[in-house]
């Protein structure tokens, strides 16, 4: 159900490493909990983000959510389609709908303490 | 959800796949498809939202007008005539808003006033201690089902189910109609800005009526987030967020639905005298730049807070944070550049004068 080649976090953010860049997203359970999404709010290239912390904003006519990064670096690139398109988000959660691209330090230790799909899948009917 | 009421329809709503939440004491559907979805469904075909929550209170009596001329601000001599209804507030002494409705002219000797689900308790409490003995007031709240058809498409739909020789009433009139054979009072009226209806039956027939209206493709089963967006696009003011006990209706933009010259009703000298002096805060409305501004958020000129947001949205007709805020009466000419505070962000912010979609069926109903 969730995408195998990527790795997940308890706040409902995915990350596709690819040599030293992580592109970062939303995951489909995510945007179906916010409904339709109107804007987001994202950082500027060249800032740094820290594993755990806010990089961002996501807002649904109802509310308005924090996003938070899955992985340390720099960022090299943000998603300049979702101002003018936030709804790629809820329509492609993880291909056009992706928010930052962030180079990491240490590429081999950037996915640990994350869920693979299966577990995030348990971790999401928990909750749910 | 503990201690929730639920509506007559709540079953066909989870049937429906519709989002619960709670709301006033109810548990009450915040969307089905979608609240942009449910919105364009609204502005552009029909879309039927489940109001039963709502209060409704009868008077009855030969002095029943007399009696909420007292409590209510405008006049219900403009409702003389059977079936015509109007919009008003009912003040405090002090001309604070106790809540907002639509008093309706129903027979003879008697009137329906629709309120906000709410201020049920204060509402009735307030009406029923200003009211004579010889006036008799029933709470049919719990009997009453209440459905709102809205959209450009809205009038077609219920002519359909009425049948040969529809006559809709006129807009703000209240009749007695048959949907499918079922009794029911239409009312004109309506909260999204469109042409429509808000169907009055008895509690036992909401479902009935609701599964006819959707055995229409054509109409969108809609929810409480739907309404808020349809509401505020208009600039309608909502009890609770641009309204309450601590504003008086010339600040609150609803001069209009206040009657001077009616005689004596109850906050008439508070009225009169913010009236004459004019008020220091007065409700505009606002386009914001860039973010959705919601309820709370600090409305600023420069750096200096001057007010905050009453009520805030994304406006999926225009695409763009919409809201109503209080600011000095300094401050309120459309045109004037303030600021709202979106958490990190100063968003640009220009004072409008509602409503903040204009074209709708509504519109067009009039002209």
């Amino acid at each position: 159900m969730y995408p195998a080649d990527l790795r997940y976090d308890r706040e409902h953010e995915w990350v596709r490493l690819d040599g030293d860049v992580a592109t970062v997203g939303i995951t489909d359970y995510a945007q179906d909990q916010l409904g339709e999404v109107v804007y987001v709010d994202l950082p500027s290239v060249g800032d740094e983000v820290v594993a755990g912390d806010s990089f961002g904003e996501i807002e649904s006519v109802k509310s308005v959510s924090e996003l938070f990064s899955p992985v340390s670096g720099e960022i090299i690139e943000v998603n300049d389609a979702l101002a003018d398109s936030p709804e790629l988000v809820n329509s492609s959660p993880y291909e056009d709908g992706w928010m930052i691209k962030v180079r990491v330090a240490d590429p081999d230790a950037a996915l640990d303490g994350l869920m693979t799909a299966d577990e995030y899948e348990a971790f999401v009917s928990e909750e749910a | 959800m503990d201690g929730l009421k639920r509506t007559p329809l709540y079953d066909e709503h989870v049937a429906l796949g519709a989002r619960m939440v709670p709301f006033a004491g109810w548990e009450m559907p915040v969307q089905y498809a979608g609240i942009i979805e449910e919105h364009l469904a609204v502005r552009q075909r029909v879309g039927v939202f489940d109001v039963c929550h709502m209060s409704e209170f009868r008077f009855f009596g030969f002095d029943a007008k007399d009696a909420l001329q007292r409590i209510v601000t405008n006049d219900l001599g403009k409702i003389d005539e059977l079936g015509r209804a109007v919009y008003t507030v009912m003040c405090d002494e002090d001309g604070g808003i106790i809540d907002d409705l639509i008093v309706y002219h129903t027979g003879d000797l008697e009137y329906l006033v629709i309120a906000n689900a709410a201020n049920h308790d204060a509402d009735w409490d307030w009406i029923t201690s200003h009211l004579p003995a010889s006036v008799e007031a029933v709470d049919e709240s719990d009997r009453t089902g209440l459905i709102a058809v809205q959209g450009p498409q809205a009038l077609r739909v219920i002519g359909e189910l009425v049948g040969e020789g529809f006559e809709p009433p006129s807009r703000f009139s209240i009749a007695e109609a048959r949907l499918g054979g079922i009794p029911v009072l239409l009312a004109r009226t309506g909260y999204t800005g469109e042409d429509g209806v808000e169907i009055v039956c008895h509690a036992s027939n909401a479902v009935a009526i609701w599964r006819l209206l959707l055995s229409f493709p054509e109409v969108q089963p809609c929810g409480l987030g739907a309404r808020d967006t349809l509401r505020l696009e208009m600039g309608y003011a909502l009890y609770g967020s641009d309204m309450d006990r601590g504003v008086d209706p010339i600040s609150a933009g609803l001069g209009w639905a206040v009657s001077l010259g009616k005689g004596d009703f109850i906050g008439c000298e508070a009225i009169a005298r913010i009236k004459e002096v004019g008020p220091k805060q007065r409700l505009v409305g606002l386009v914001v730049d860039e973010g959705v501004p919601r309820h709370g958020y600090p409305v600023l000129q420069g750096e200096t807070e001057v007010g905050k947001v009453a009520s805030g949205t994304f406006s999926p007709t225009l695409r763009q944070g919409i809201a109503t805020a209080y600011v000095p009466a300094a401050l309120a000419s459309p045109g004037t550049e303030l600021g709202v505070a979106i958490r990190k962000k100063v968003s640009k912010a220009v004072v409008v004068r509602p409503p903040f979609v204009k074209g709708t069926s509504l519109d067009k109903a009039a002209s």
